[in-house]
């Protein structure tokens, strides 16, 4: 591999040697795309045909006088096939896999959307598909299990590790240096080993294209800043694309968990407890003790829940071209309740960090201001959290019920 | 020098034996028990695995001794009392075997440092390859110590000779796809993998990734230098303890 895929001292590729050639195959193979205009047309033409690309942009006016600040426009990633952004990359990948001509896919997932993905993609494209997950990951996002295995795929739960979804890369690696041949890894985020972070964020850019084009069209004007979740950087990445060379003030959220100094959230880029290191064949910042051994990280997002974050965005944070914030699982439940109510829209608890704080800075901002915020995926899978968290009386009732009419 | 130390032991030996253990698996006391068995069953040289939370390149077998190991609270300090101990009482060479991070955090002059004081002789690095490993192999230089590479069956007879350039005291030669602990067939397929190895450099070659029975072990004679058993003796410690380590070393030449 020729290109290491550095941004500053953030990236790399520390790959066994079992997988070197499988990396220059696959660096050759994004190169030759990238420079073959085809490719990008028939990459647009099956995101329009079959998710729902351009995706809309939402002016979200109860929200916007509700905080009587800046105007407040919302992304609408979770009306792609699928819910969430993960399919913008796993369409493009899945180009990529058959020019490749391998016959079998595999990817870890941890909300389960980007399981979901590719399950779907395999389904269409005719792939052997072997989704893994973390054990914890499967217990929490159930109604993604259901519909990946729907899909035809088999759905691996780790049981090593912490249980979630670095396990579940671990998992996916050792498939892969096994497999090779036959077998492409459609990694789900702007992580992991060179090319991985330039080629999902390439994938990803429709994004921010999109709502940049979007924004300037109906209002005239860039936003001010614009806002996405961080979990491994992929929505970021995708939604900060469009406005590297503007004024935009780029946010990214991360989670918080049960704040900051409790040791329980997923902060690389905002807390203490975070330091550079090399793991899952990159380097970044992660969460790890003074050994580089890795912590435990909580979210009651499963997407977000994840100890690196994408090199791409530990180097905008370090040259200060973006800013991040943490959103801990309380303010989380609160600004996914006030959306739901106000603009009749269900983010995903992932996307629900980055509302958490767009809603903090809007009333600060002026009227003429805009803000954009990426809804990256929709709340439906989060169905069991999120009843848990209102504590829902009905929905326990149809629970028991239930559970009574298997047991009978 | 390890290359020549092991070039010497070769002339008295058809085939040579390296073993691997996790540092701290099941626990520090056993570690020190199963490294005596070990040597006095005559191994030649030893991978002391310093225990990491994501080791990608391995199996099940060293995963889960990995993270037993971790769950005991081995830390990278301990580790390297550890082999300080093992490398002053027993008179065969010991590498150290981890993951780039755990270097990476320790400072990596300083590792090298600590590993030259406490008489290591160098180090398997398997998430490394040579083209990240500019300060590693500087520091491993500075301080006499053997930065020991990997050949794997996809790697091309050019990147080999690349590799070479890079590489002291012997070349690791994955036997196969896939991680450590599964089988391997040692079949014809190894043989031509193998002499492709045995013309891209003249550092002694070491076999691993499933090698389990004195069969393997026989098969490698005249086709490499060392043969390196990992799971197979974590396996045998678990279910029957060090007599059973010891006979089946013993057996295997
Ligand atoms: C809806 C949604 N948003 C965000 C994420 C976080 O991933 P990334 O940071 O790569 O966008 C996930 C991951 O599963 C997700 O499902």
């Amino acid at each position: 591999m020729d290109n290491r895929g550095y941004y500053s001292q953030f990236g790399g590729a520390f790959l066994p040697e079992i997988l070197a050639a499988t990396f220059d195959e696959l660096e050759k193979m994004f190169e030759d795309v990238k420079n073959d205009p085809g490719f990008w047309q028939a990459y647009e033409e099956i995101m329009s045909s079959y998710s729902c690309r351009p995706t809309p942009l939402t002016f979200a006016g109860n929200l916007t006088d509700h905080f009587g600040g800046a105007k407040i426009y919302i992304k609408r990633e979770d009306l792609n096939h699928t819910g969430a952004h993960k399919a913008n990359n796993v369409m493009g990948q899945g180009l990529l896999v058959q020019r490749m001509g391998k016959k079998r896919v595999i990817a870890e997932t941890g909300a389960g959307q980007h399981g979901v993905a590719t399950a779907t993609m395999a389904a269409r494209f005719g792939f052997d598909c072997t989704i893994y997950m973390g054990e914890v990951d499967v217990e929490r996002q159930r109604p993604n299990v259901f519909w990946m295995e729907r899909l035809g795929a088999a759905v691996c739960p780790v049981k090593d590790g912490t249980r979630i979804l670095k396990d579940a890369i671990n998992e996916a690696f050792r498939d892969w240096v096994s497999n090779m041949d036959t077998t492409h890894y459609v990694l789900g985020t702007a992580c992991g080993p060179s090319p991985f972070p330039e080629m999902v964020t390439y994938f990803q850019s429709v994004i921010g294209t999109e709502a940049r084009a979007q924004i300037l069209k109906v209002e005239g004007q860039l936003p001010a800043r614009v806002y996405a979740c961080v979990g491994g950087g992929s929505n970021a990445m995708g939604l900060f694309s469009g406005f590297l060379d503007d004024p935009v003030e780029l946010v990214g959220v991360e989670a918080g968990g049960k704040g900051l100094n409790s040791g329980k959230h997923a902060s690389r880029l905002c807390a203490e407890d975070a330091s550079i290191g090399v793991a899952q064949g990159y380097k970044t910042y992660f969460l790890q003790n003074s050994d580089g051994q890795m912590r435990e990280t909580h979210s009651i997002a499963a997407g977000l829940d994840y100890v690196g974050v994408s090199p791409i965005l530990s180097d905008l944070k370090e040259s200060g071209k973006a800013r991040f914030e943490a959103a801990t699982d309380t303010e989380v439940v609160e600004a996914l309740s006030l959306t739901i109510q106000k603009e009749g829209v269900i983010p995903a608890l992932e996307s629900a960090h980055a509302f958490v704080q767009a809603f903090k800075e809007a009333p600060q901002l002026s009227k003429d201001d805009i803000i954009i915020i990426n809804q990256s995926g929709r709340g439906d899978k989060d169905i069991f959290t999120v009843a848990d968290a209102f504590d829902d009386p009905g929905w326990k009732a149809f629970i028991t019920r239930k559970a009574k009419q298997y047991n009978a | 020098m390890l290359k020549t130390y092991l070039k010497e032991q070769k002339r008295k030996k058809d085939i040579l034996l390296m073993t691997h253990i996790v540092i701290g698996y099941p626990d520090f006391e056993q570690s020190l028990n199963i490294v005596e068995t070990m040597v006095n069953a005559g191994v030649d040289m030893m991978e002391l695995q310093i225990p990491f939370s994501e080791p990608i390149a391995d199996g099940p077998v060293i995963l889960k001794a990995n993270q037993k190991a971790l769950e005991n609270g081995a830390s990278v300090r301990e580790c390297i009392e550890f082999a300080k101990q093992v490398s002053s009482r027993f008179d065969i060479p010991i590498l150290f075997m981890t993951y780039y991070n755990i270097l990476f955090k320790y400072g990596i002059e300083r590792f090298a440092r600590v590993m030259a004081e406490n008489g290591l002789k160098g180090a398997i690095v398997p998430d490394l390859p040579p083209e990240e490993s500019a300060d590693y192999l500087k520091a491993m230089s500075d301080y006499n110590l053997a930065p020991i590479f990997i050949y794997a069956p996809t790697t091309s007879e050019q990147r080999m000779k690349y590799i070479n350039e890079f590489a002291q005291g012997f070349i690791y030669c994955v036997a196969r796809k896939g991680v450590t602990g599964a089988e391997t067939s040692f079949a014809s397929q190894l043989e031509s993998y193998l002499s492709r190895c045995r013309e891209a450099t003249d550092l002694p070659l070491a076999v691993g990734f499933g090698v389990k029975s004195k069969k393997d072990v026989d098969y490698l004679k005249g086709k490499a230098d060392i043969a390196v058993i990992g799971s197979q003796t974590i396996r045998l410690a678990d279910q029957q303890g060090m007599a059973g380590v010891e006979d089946f070393i013993r057996g295997l030449r």
